[in-house]
């Protein structure tokens, strides 16, 4: 009696352990459907948050990717993108890094939206010695204080968009400035840069108020009233987004704006400035992409293919997106292999000409030098406009390379 | 003065927008005791669909407020479809349930609306006829901000007459009172609780509504207000329509006058207000201490029972499979099951407090904690990695040992609350402490000795140590102090009479569970390299109370299960569009169809077999 027990728990035993071990080799070892003739890129973006931001982007990698596997692919290979959603989490963010390169074997990543994503992903390719280009997230940290030899940034960083306007901010009469910044590392990159580059060209400037409202939880009426009581003669504003509307519009009800110069970052993007419809504000300096009024050739082209694929008009993500894709190109062709090695070697130097002008891949920091548009806001047919702007270029709003080689650990 | 003056009159505006959510919170947690996380989702849908209306309709003041009406009694009617086709199904099952429910209602409206209202934010119309400002000694102030400051006293008064001056009102508060008492009077609860429900949703989408010409509707107004509005209900106490006014407008002015002191901690400052209130008066401002607190109903009436030798043999057949898998699998496997591991134990640890009645909606702040104390030692100390994990349950330990005393004089849902207000308020300090925690971008760089940096070598730590844990886990399950706390759990009142010390125990509980979450945290940050807020934030807690109740909370194999399983599930199901929207489905039809979880429905259907 007692042996039967055994022997049918035996049994039993064995086959779950037969079950398992099936379900175990059928998850591990599923055979790679096609491989084919194509080199593999990974992406990740947060597509189920911020859509925003991060669906305009898609389209515009999506285009390039099409133009350059329509134009034959780069060194007779196509290209071929494993696209996912980190969440906005930086912790899964790794996770799904892991399973790019291990699983999916792509020979370098690009992507990412929030900072602290993006530095995530830094630190994984450091450690892991894989090749990532830093799409989006703005941090400096990504370039300079957690700066490797792994990590490329296409986008102007925080510090680059805040020198470009601490440059139009000097030639303004006010003395006295105020800061408004949403709580976080954006906010605070943004209005630490802008002070010290203001303070150094303009050292007769004093900073009177500042107010630090935590990120989508603005208290616009309370905030506003804070800074009107120092008296500012201009303020600086970070906040972006539904803080920005909630800041407009109160500022504009409380008649905050009458007397005050107002700067502020990134507010010129479609993003951005299209929500405020009617509201938008008028005659702010900012920094911010004027789609509209571009009229390149190479960017004129670009909008025209933009618009008769996706039905809609770019936005800043959308040439973003575009230039990390063309850039990918431009370094597989550059290093002719996908090994990670050349390739970092290609990418450091590595310089095209992009839809908003040449962009070269910085040796030093790996910073690009992409630029952005710098001008003031106007109300034109009911919605918010960007005019007299002009194009910055990036190389001109990076501190001296003395100063770099400091901020990054060698 | 003026300028005092605005800065109170702006507060107090403030305080009407969040009472209107807060209130009709409360009027729900007070009938039908339910903590209905999709308030939120019901504040958003508000401004959305006034948002649309007001588009549609003419324009001028009469439609504007015609608009707000309407959306306010379309969310009323989208509550009533939620009470009646899920919500009713529930009233019997553990509180927890319902939790996880509403839960997948936050996911599922959060895609919905996506996919309805686009993705853009929108600015909010301005309310015809009060477009301007005031001049008040100077200072100007909007005059929507004067209406709102007298829309919250109106539904204030409003509320009250409906709950004092009608028959409606007296049988709400005879059900808020005591629940079996009015049932058994013969008033018909499922139309009470219906009508309370459309009513609390209706609230929900009026505030939603009205602050469009403050604001506007955007994706994440949802998941904003909603803590919020848990502060105000709690610190003004749980049911009490007058105690949330009186919150609303302490955190309205303690919001106002707190950015010309500490523009810094905006976040900090509310969840503090919180504790404070909470620590002096348990049941807050107005709330009253329940003739009988129901403990979170987890006695489904399974006894837990040391494991078979069966169930052993399974164990260690599951031991060995995990043993070997490294020679099976590629590396990115073994990254999920290192994850799995970890938030097993995690589930592990929480479980362990369920069993002995308390339901903490704080777990991450110990996961967290754990993982922020070992990255803080390697960052600030260079401390090798054996000694960081070493120390970091231990300061975990420590930290559950203060939160833990201002918890567990609570019960049941306040408990609950009052941990997520703790676990805020580490989220809060961790994130806005910059300096020392690295705020948002959090703390890079932070990975295993050289001799445990192999995948497969860290992936047998992480296995030796959870597996440890768990296991020490339910060995504490079945000594006498396990028995104990499960009969704290069952009967206080009982417990009591016997001389045991209740608090002391749940104490200590709490302690020792914090431990086993640090651990794990500890050992996560080592295997992901880096750590950030978000470990600590709201959502994570929920992450695992998911897991335990996916697995199932009658039997102790559930919270592995669970994880496993939920793991998994978000691993493949995150690929997709919208999979908020999928995830959110297959929560409620969990809840619905499989209230036993995993490991309970495999114990249902197999457990006989497994028995000696």
């Amino acid at each position: 009696m007692k042996n039967t027990k055994i022997v049918r728990s035996a049994i039993w035993a064995l086959l779950l352990l037969l079950i398992a071990g099936i379900l175990i080799f059928w998850f591990s070892f599923k055979p790679d459907v096609f491989t084919g003739n194509t080199i593999k890129i990974g992406e990740i973006q947060t597509y189920s948050k911020l859509t925003v931001f991060t669906f305009p982007y898609r389209n515009g990698w999506q285009l390039a990717l099409e133009e350059i596997n329509n134009a034959g692919g780069v060194n007779g290979k196509k290209i071929e993108v494993i696209s996912r959603d980190d969440q906005g989490k930086p912790g899964e963010a790794v996770k799904v890094a892991e399973e790019l390169f291990s699983k999916d074997k792509v020979v370098l990543m690009f992507g990412s939206f929030l900072s602290n994503v993006g530095l995530a992903v830094t630190d994984f390719a450091k450690r892991n010695k894989i090749l990532y280009i830093a799409a989006e997230p703005l941090s400096d940290a990504v370039v300079w204080a957690k700066g490797n030899r792994y990590t490329f940034r296409l986008r102007p960083s925080t510090y680059m968009q805040a020198a470009m306007l601490a440059e139009g901010a000097a030639k303004m009469p006010a003395k006295r400035w105020a800061t408004i910044a949403p709580n976080y590392a954006y906010g605070k990159d943004a209005v630490a840069s802008f002070k010290k580059i203001l303070k150094a060209k303009r050292p007769d400037v004093k900073f009177v108020a500042e107010q630090w409202p935590a990120l989508f939880k603005i208290n616009a009426g309370a905030e506003i009233q804070a800074l009107a009581d120092a008296k500012p003669e201009a303020v600086y504003n970070v906040t972006f987004a539904s803080d920005l509307a909630k800041f407009v519009r109160e500022g504009k009800l409380r008649g905050f704006f009458k007397n005050v110069s107002m700067v502020s970052l990134l507010t010129g993007e479609p993003e951005y400035l299209d929500p405020l419809k009617a509201e938008a504000p008028e005659g702010w300096l900012v920094t911010g992409y004027p789609w509209y009024d571009i009229k390149t050739p190479a960017h004129s082209k670009f909008v025209e293919a933009y618009q008769k694929k996706f039905d809609d008009y770019p936005r800043t993500g959308s040439i973003v997106g575009y230039n990390a894709m063309y850039t990918v190109y431009h370094v597989l062709k550059k290093a002719g292999s996908t090994d990670t090695e050349k390739l970092v070697e290609a990418m450091e130097g590595l310089s095209f000409d992009s839809i908003v002008g040449p962009v070269t891949y910085r040796k030093i920091d790996h910073q690009s030098t992409m630029g952005a548009y710098v001008g003031k806001t106007a109300l034109k047919d009911g919605k918010g406009v960007m005019v007299a702007w002009r194009y910055a270029d990036g190389k001109d709003y990076l501190p001296s390379d003395a100063e770099v080689m400091k901020l990054r650990p060698q | 003065m003026g300028f005092y003056l605005v800065q109170f009159l702006t507060g107090l505006s403030d305080a009407s927008a969040l009472f209107l959510v807060a209130c009709g919170l409360s009027l729900i947690f007070g009938v039908l005791r339910i903590v209905n996380l999709a308030h939120g989702s019901f504040y958003m849908l508000g401004a959305y669909i006034a948002f649309s209306l007001i588009a549609y309709l003419p324009q001028g003041a009469f439609f504007f407020w015609t608009g707000i009406l309407l959306a306010a009694l379309i969310v009323g009617l989208v509550g009533v479809i939620l009470e009646v086709f899920l919500l009713r199904r529930l009233y019997s099952a553990p509180e927890l349930f319902i939790l996880f429910a509403t839960f997948g209602v936050v996911l599922m409206v959060q895609d919905l609306s996506r996919w309805l209202f686009g993705a853009e934010d929108i600015l909010g119309q301005m309310a015809p006829g009060l477009e301007g400002s005031i001049d008040i000694m100077g200072t100007l102030l909007p005059q929507y901000d004067i209406a709102l400051i007298v829309i919250a006293p109106l539904i204030l008064v409003g509320l009250w007459l409906l709950l004092n001056r009608t028959r409606w009102g007296i049988l709400v508060r005879a059900a808020t009172e005591d629940r079996e008492m009015s049932s058994a009077l013969g008033v018909n609860q499922t139309w009470l609780f219906t009508t309370v429900f459309f009513l609390g949703s209706c609230l929900a989408g009026l505030g939603g509504a009205v602050q469009l010409p403050k604001g506007g509707a955007n994706l994440l107004m949802d998941l904003n207000m909603i803590a919020a509005a848990f502060v105000i209900v709690v610190v003004g106490g749980m049911g009490s329509i007058p105690g949330a006014y009186l919150a609303s407008v302490i955190i309205g002015q303690l919001n106002s006058f707190g950015v010309l002191i500490f523009p810094q901690s905006t976040l900090f400052l509310m969840f503090l207000a919180m504790a404070v209130v909470l620590t002096i008066r348990p049941h807050g401002l107005f709330g009253e201490i329940e003739a009988e607190e129901h403990a979170a109903a987890q006695t489904a009436g399974t006894v837990l029972k040391p494991a078979s030798k069966k169930v052993r043999l399974l164990g260690l057949i599951l031991l060995i499979l995990i043993f070997v898998l490294p020679v099976f699998v590629g590396q990115f496997t073994l990254v999920l099951m290192t994850e799995i591991a970890l938030f097993a134990l995690v589930s592990m640890s929480l479980y362990f407090l369920m069993t002995g009645g308390m339901v903490t909606f704080g777990h991450a702040a110990f996961f967290g904690g754990g993982a922020y104390s070992a990255a803080l030692l390697v960052h600030h100390l260079q401390t090798p990695m054996e000694l960081a994990i070493f120390f970091a349950p231990l300061a975990v330990g420590l930290l559950a040992l203060i939160i833990g005393w201002f918890c567990v004089r609570l019960s049941g849902v306040y408990f609950a609350i009052l941990t997520l207000a703790f676990a805020q308020i580490c989220w809060s300090v961790v994130f806005q402490w910059a300096e020392f925690t690295g705020g948002d971008d959090g703390l890079l760089t932070i990975w295993p000795s050289k001799w445990a940096s192999e995948k497969i070598v860290f992936y047998y730590l992480t296995m030796v140590l959870c597996i440890g844990g768990i296991l020490l886990l339910r060995f504490f399950i079945f000594t006498p102090f396990g028995y104990t706390m499960r009969a704290c759990r069952d009967s206080a009142l009982r417990v009591d009479s016997i001389g045991i010390n209740l608090r002391r125990h749940q104490w200590l509980a709490f302690a020792i569970a914090g431990v086993f979450a640090g651990l794990a945290g500890g050992v996560y940050v080592f295997s992901k390299g880096s750590v950030f807020p978000d470990e600590m934030a709201i959502p994570r807690s929920f992450d695992f109370l998911f897991m335990v109740l996916l697995g199932g909370v009658e039997t102790l194999f559930g919270p592995v299960a669970g994880s496993a399983a939920y793991t998994w599930l978000h691993d493949k199901i995150a690929r997709f569009d919208f999979w908020q929207l999928a995830i959110g489905c297959i929560f409620i039809f969990l809840v619905v169809a499989f209230p036993r979880g995993i490991a309970g429905s495999v114990h249902n259907r197999f457990g006989k077999f497994f028995e000696d």
